[in-house]
């Protein structure tokens, strides 16, 4: 199993990469694997989405869809490809400590 | 990523020449997902796909229910008034169900994502059509040879 040093605790990582256990993560960490995706500085707009990435994966048991947090988190789907380049919700979704979004949309 | 294989796709070109609902949407959706992995995409419409980016028409697509062999429905049966409708607006539902927007939504999100949007222009002459039948995400009308020229270096899928 993948493992990283993460908020200065070795963390157990997914086959995706992503955190395995989403209760390990923090805010810390989350910085810190925003930093390893090439985002230097998590604005409060970074926030929002990921925010609301974990608020729907506590109900829900998986990651919104792009569509989704275009119409809910409050952030549009230009303003998402510019916070999280090469793939917001996949992006959002490692940095957010959650598993890879398993749909299609 | 589980498979990292020696060259992951970077760019891919995506034609979309058919004007049914199902016709239209697999491409849609390989757009899409292409930007989601952070792979670049563009879509060119052709043919009867052109529909799918025609203002008065892309509301209004409809699944074939003649012809369609796994439809699983007599071809006389597929061809009673209103089956076309009746089946596209059971496919509509379940597509909203998994979060499948309508189309013209769905080419705002891809357009929006950073895909370029084309039409086709052979298509175009052919039908006679004018730029302001398109819907705002389209990029331009381009030939074949520049298709081919802005696909370059990447795969071209068609649909």
């Amino acid at each position: 199993m993948q493992t990283a040093i993460l908020g200065g605790k070795t963390l157990a990582l997914d086959a995706d990469g992503n955190l395995a256990d989403r209760k390990e993560w923090n805010e810390e960490v989350a910085r810190e694997i925003a930093a390893t995706e090439g985002i230097a500085e998590l604005t409060p707009q970074h926030w929002a989405v990921i925010n609301f990435m974990r608020s729907v994966f506590e109900k829900e048991g998986d990651s919104p869809s792009i569509r989704r947090l275009t119409k809910e988190s409050g952030v549009d789907t230009k303003t998402l490809y510019q916070l999280f380049p090469k793939g917001p919700a996949k992006k959002a979704a490692r940095i957010a400590g959650l598993p890879k979004p398993k749909g299609c949309i | 990523m589980a498979n990292t294989s020696a060259h992951p796709i970077e760019k891919v070109s995506i034609i979309v020449s058919h004007g049914s609902l199902e016709g239209v949407y697999p491409g849609l959706i390989m757009a899409n997902g292409a930007r989601m992995e952070g792979i670049d995409a563009s879509l060119f419409f052709t043919f009867f796909g052109l529909d799918a980016i025609i203002s008065k028409r892309m509301h209004n697509l409809k699944v074939a229910t003649v012809g369609n062999p796994a439809m699983h429905m007599p071809t006389l049966l597929g061809a009673v008034p209103g089956m076309s409708s009746f089946a596209t607006s059971m496919m509509k539902r379940e597509m909203e169900k998994i979060d499948i927007p309508p189309v013209g939504e769905f080419l705002t999100m891809i357009h929006d994502s950073g895909a370029e949007i084309y039409a086709c222009k052979a298509t175009v002459d052919m039908f006679h059509l004018k730029p302001d039948d398109f819907c705002p995400e389209v990029d331009g009308v381009i030939s074949v040879g520049q298709f081919y020229e802005k696909a370059a270096g990447g795969q071209i899928i068609f649909t």
